[in-house]
């Protein structure tokens, strides 16, 4: 195992590099995207509520693997030339933003609709108390799941293993199959994600009991 | 157009739904046993039985905290290596149901903790057993606050059924893939297909878990 480790390490870690990269990635463009279908979800108009579900919905009951597969055969068809980790990426965070929207809006209603009234009472405008007063609140009861949706999106990552995106699962199997030392090199990889997600999981489980 | 039209003929929605159904197979397979081994894990990592309910809890985050695929490599690629030879299908069920079930555990697990301690004490002291009081009085209860986490659990199970197309496991994922693979024109045609076929299974599932939040709350 040693050995595998100390000839393999530069593939591990740009593995490793990539799948973080990945990751962090999918989170940030799913928090964008996630938090504007969970405001259209709540919005006030029944057509927009429509749209905030459907997408929520098809992206939540569609297996990651096929919207990533989709992206990475489809898109080279009619546009242009892509990679295996952008596909990856951007269907990873499709995948993810329709469970963000999920998580967000749950902060959201979290909040008791009594904040809203005050703050509306004080004189500010509803896009103010969402700014000033309601998503703080819900912001601080959202960080636990949406820490668990991060650990989330580092496990489904190793998506990009099928399209060829060199993230760790990818570079993992490539040793694998080269030194044939299958057990070794996945009890490797194993512990790289751990790493990440283990240490990440008990923090969340901290949070979560200290904001009950 | 044309396209779609060529795809969809008769052979090869056969052969999809064929696909379909080794996928809703392997789901329900891989359900059963998960649910049976997490409950009986959740009630143990519960239970707080000197270092075996620690030693439990510690293996269900390891599990918890890995991607799918790579267990799913593991099984298949990987057990071979110290003579274990399964065949695809176990190997897949196998899979499934080791990830699953560490999944299903820590949500028995605080389906159970979400059970007033005041429950348990009572039935204690009506003569209950802790056995007796768990499974009648706790575990009833626990079952109609776990079951939508649970629902979702099992969609994400059958979602998760299409990574195993990595080791030739013939579902609905791996059967899309061999009739494109044959004609790239019916690449977009066989997505929108797997699209509408996940969604169909899974929307019923998120449709099934509403219906029971609602009606068992």
């Amino acid at each position: 195992m040693l050995e595998i480790i100390s000839s393999q390490w530069p593939s591990l870690l740009s593995g490793l590099w990539n799948t973080i990269l990945c990751s962090v990635i999918a989170l940030i463009g799913s928090l964008i995207i996630g938090t504007f279908f969970a405001l259209l979800e709540i919005s006030k108009y029944k057509v927009i509520r429509i749209i905030g579900s459907v997408y929520v919905e098809v992206f939540r009951n569609i297996p990651l693997l096929v919207i990533a597969m989709a992206f990475f055969l489809i898109v080279p068809m009619y546009f242009t030339k892509i990679s295996g980790f952008t596909a990856g990426t951007i269907g990873l965070t499709l995948y993810t933003s329709a469970f963000i929207a999920e998580t967000v809006r749950a902060g959201i209603n979290s909040v008791e609709a009594g904040q809203l009234e005050g703050a509306l009472a004080n004189g500010l405008t509803t896009g103010q108390a969402m700014r000033y007063i309601i998503l703080p609140q819900a912001f601080k009861v959202i960080i636990p799941p949406l820490g668990n949706q991060f650990i989330n999106l580092v496990k489904n990552s190793s998506v990009l293993a099928f399209v060829a995106g060199f993230d760790l699962m990818y570079e993992g199997n490539m040793i694998a199959n080269d030194t044939l030392q299958t057990i070794p090199t996945y009890f490797i990889v194993g512990i790289m994600y751990l790493i990440i997600t283990l240490p990440l999981s008990y923090y969340m489980r901290h949070l979560e009991k200290k904001l009950a | 157009m044309q396209n779609f039209i060529d795809a969809y003929s008769w052979v090869n929605v056969r052969f999809l739904l064929q696909g379909l159904w080794i996928t809703i197979e392997i789901s329900v397979a891989s359900i059963i046993c998960s649910f049976i081994i997490g409950t009986l894990l959740g009630i143990i990592r519960y239970e707080k039985i000197h270092y075996v309910s620690a030693i439990v809890g510690f293996i269900i985050d390891l599990i918890r905290n890995l991607p799918l695929l790579l267990i799913i490599f593991f099984t298949y690629f990987g057990l071979p290596n110290i003579g274990i030879k399964p065949e695809i299908i176990p190997a897949a069920i196998m899979a499934l149901t080791i990830f699953e079930s560490a999944m299903v555990a820590e949500i028995v697990r605080s389906g159970i903790l979400s059970i007033d301690y005041g429950q348990t004490e009572g039935a204690l002291a009506n003569g209950l057993t802790k056995w007796q009081a768990l499974r009648l009085i706790v575990l009833p209860q626990a079952i109609k606050n776990m079951l939508p986490a649970l629902v979702s659990q099992f969609i994400s199970l059958v979602k998760d059924t299409s990574l195993a197309t990595i080791i030739v496991l013939p579902e609905l994922m791996y059967h899309a893939q061999i009739i494109y693979g044959q004609n790239t024109n019916y690449i977009i045609p066989m997505f929108v297909a797997l699209a509408v076929m996940y969604f169909i299974v899974c929307y019923s599932l998120s449709l099934l878990a509403r219906y029971l939040d609602h009606h068992m709350a």
